[in-house]
């Protein structure tokens, strides 16, 4: 399916909307728009689980440097003639579990995510180009949806594949929330009462790695990085206690990606990644300005603002 | 058209190069990139900061593209951009515990997405502009005038020079905070200036590599120098000297190439990195550059 065609779609479909109503049946007649919504809400969910470990474990820059590597998978994919999904999510479980291999105790050091991160990048360049000039009506317009998302481009395959992978690490993520809870507040004390941390970090960056993938072609390589840390950023403010910030970074981020989708639907000439982002880095931004002071009492102040 | 063709008479290749104006161009304003990254990065290696290194170096494209979009110079928006997040990120408090690092790494994540979300956006609002975008994201060496290494210059020789005066003090805020906060040094002053002087740097830097691999300049040629040596004004020169050596032999290989510059520099930054780390690794001494080695040596 043309992604190009299928957003011309969707902005027709934004200037039909006239009012919220029949912007409702809208949603849910137009089979693009309810792929986004379905498929979204469970990337969504998924990245917010994984986000808040990631932001309670410092690893987002882990989280960064998978994003960029789902960049350079994709276009690896399309530049050899392989199926994009394939190489998204073999890119980056490969590369998750490297650097969970790389670092000590399944944490890498910065720098060598830095290098890493930026040799794929250049990696990326260059299949970029081989892409753009071997094939024969290939343009730059691939690697920039790569980049930036195509959430209303999603085909049925693509939208089903992405909500049971999604749907999948986030059943991994509640049976292990738990453990890893333990294991990266106190891992020493983790250690000790035979909790096996190590094993704990692979499976986790591992499913970080699945999440990064299928969000992807949600979001865009570039752009996933916020929907892992920005809700979980923003419940970590809002809440200290650890189960009640897990889920309240799920709700988060279902909320952003819901809400960044009807903007996009709205507006038609503003991308979803957009909305979406804006969405969550507004929630991010205001509990910082209210969570910080009181946590107990703010709580109710995340989530119920629409 | 001149046929280029690659010859292993290295002499007449470079001679050859170097006629046409654009590589001249190229060259003088990848030294004078590859010197000021080469600075800038081994402090941010030093202090731990590629994260937000890396943030710094991609803010700049949202910041080029809106000033592309209300038609502004492309060069005032990623300067503008690049000082912004630095402000934002050094906003942040630092060094109150586990808890706030890990606050300040959600919110370095956060503004880097926010920031390629808006360049998304102004990209969609430009329209038409992908053949931009692509030289934007991944930078073209070709096509630098004379006027744009002037204004190079002169915003690395500024840049420099300020990382020159706070240099001896960030040193110390960077090897041992708590020590250096004790002495009377404004620790937290000199970090925020440090960020200011890293977007200043991957601001200038990103207009010549492109957004995406001005990071790669920074990062690698001072994590492959603290790999090799700990004695601090030695890593320091050996950084500067990769980061030229990578970038002139990106440039050369990249003229007699199809493939992008940006591919060779990083690949060529990454193996000497490679190289580097498993040289450590043989003699068994891995152990990076860490303050206290750095404090000794400048001791001695």
């Amino acid at each position: 399916m043309n992604p190009i065609l299928a957003w011309h779609a969707a902005g027709l479909a934004g200037r039909i909307a006239s009012g919220p109503l029949s912007g409702i049946a809208d949603i849910a007649g137009q089979s693009f728009l309810r792929y986004a919504f379905l498929a979204g809400a469970a990337i969504a969910a998924a990245s917010g689980l994984v986000g808040y470990f990631m932001v309670l474990r410092s690893q987002v820059f882990t989280g960064d440097a998978l994003s960029h590597v789902a960049f350079t998978g994709a276009l690896a994919a399309l530049a050899v003639g392989a199926d994009l999904l394939i190489g998204l999510y073999a890119t980056c479980v490969l590369v998750a579990l490297a650097m969970a291999a790389l670092g000590t105790r399944g944490h890498a050091d910065d720098t060598v995510i830095g290098s890493v991160l930026s040799w794929l990048l250049g990696l990326g360049a260059l299949f970029l180009t081989i892409y753009t000039t071997s094939s024969t009506g290939a343009n730059g317009t691939s690697g920039v949806n790569v980049l930036f998302g195509t959430i209303f481009g999603l085909s049925a395959t693509q939208a089903i594949t992405d909500s049971a992978v999604t749907l999948g690490v986030c059943v991994a993520m509640v049976v292990i929330a738990r453990p890893l809870l333990f294991a990266s507040l106190d891992e020493a004390v983790a250690s000790a009462r035979r909790v096996p941390v190590r094993a704990l970090g692979f499976v986790y960056l591992g499913l970080v790695g699945v999440t990064a993938a299928a969000a992807t072609q949600a979001v865009g390589a570039l752009l996933l990085l916020g929907l892992l840390a920005a809700p979980a950023g923003a419940a970590q403010r809002l809440t200290s206690r650890p189960f009640r910030a897990l889920w309240l970074s799920a709700g988060l981020a279902i909320f952003s990606m819901w809400s960044g989708l009807l903007i996009a639907y709205a507006n038609p000439r503003i991308p979803p990644s957009f909305g979406i982002l804006s969405v969550a880095t507004g929630i991010y931004l205001i509990a910082i300005l209210f969570g910080g002071a009181s946590r107990r009492s703010a709580l109710a102040g995340g989530p119920a603002r629409t | 058209m001149i046929h280029i063709t690659f010859s292993w008479n290295l002499v007449a290749d470079v001679r050859q190069m170097l006629m046409f104006r654009f590589m001249v161009n190229a060259l003088r304003a990848g030294t004078i990139v590859a010197v000021l990254a080469g600075a800038l990065g081994w402090f941010m290696v030093l202090r731990r900061q590629a994260f937000a290194g890396h943030t710094l170096a991609i803010v700049s494209f949202p910041g080029a593209a809106g000033a592309i979009l209300i038609g502004a110079s492309a060069t005032v928006g990623y300067f503008a951009a690049a000082v912004a997040a630095a402000l934002v990120i050094a906003a942040v408090p630092r060094s109150l515990g586990g808890r706030a690092r890990s606050g300040e790494s959600a919110l370095i994540g956060t503004v880097q997405a926010f920031a390629l979300a808006a360049g998304a956006l102004f990209v969609s609002l430009y329209g038409g502009f992908l053949n931009g975008l692509t030289s934007l994201l991944f930078g073209s060496f070709l096509g630098i005038s004379s006027s744009q290494v002037v204004a190079l210059l002169v915003m690395a020789v500024l840049a420099l020079a300020g990382l020159a005066a706070i240099g001896r003090p960030l040193f110390f805020a960077s090897v041992d905070p708590d020590v250096a906060e004790a002495r009377g040094i404004p620790v937290r002053l000199l970090s925020s200036l440090f960020l200011v002087l890293l977007g200043l740097a991957a601001a200038e830097v990103s207009q010549i590599t492109g957004v995406l691999l001005v990071f790669a300049l920074l990062v690698m040629p001072a994590a492959t120098a603290q790999q090799i040596t700990v004695r601090p004004a030695l890593s320091l020169a050996l950084t500067v000297l990769l980061g030229l050596a990578t970038v002139w032999l990106g440039l050369g290989v990249a003229f007699y190439s199809i493939y992008p510059v940006g591919f060779f520099i990083t690949t060529f930054g990454f193996a000497g990195y490679v190289l580097a780390a498993s040289w450590q690794a043989a003699n068994g001494r891995w152990r990076r550059a860490s303050g206290r080695d750095a404090t000794v040596a400048v001791a001695a």
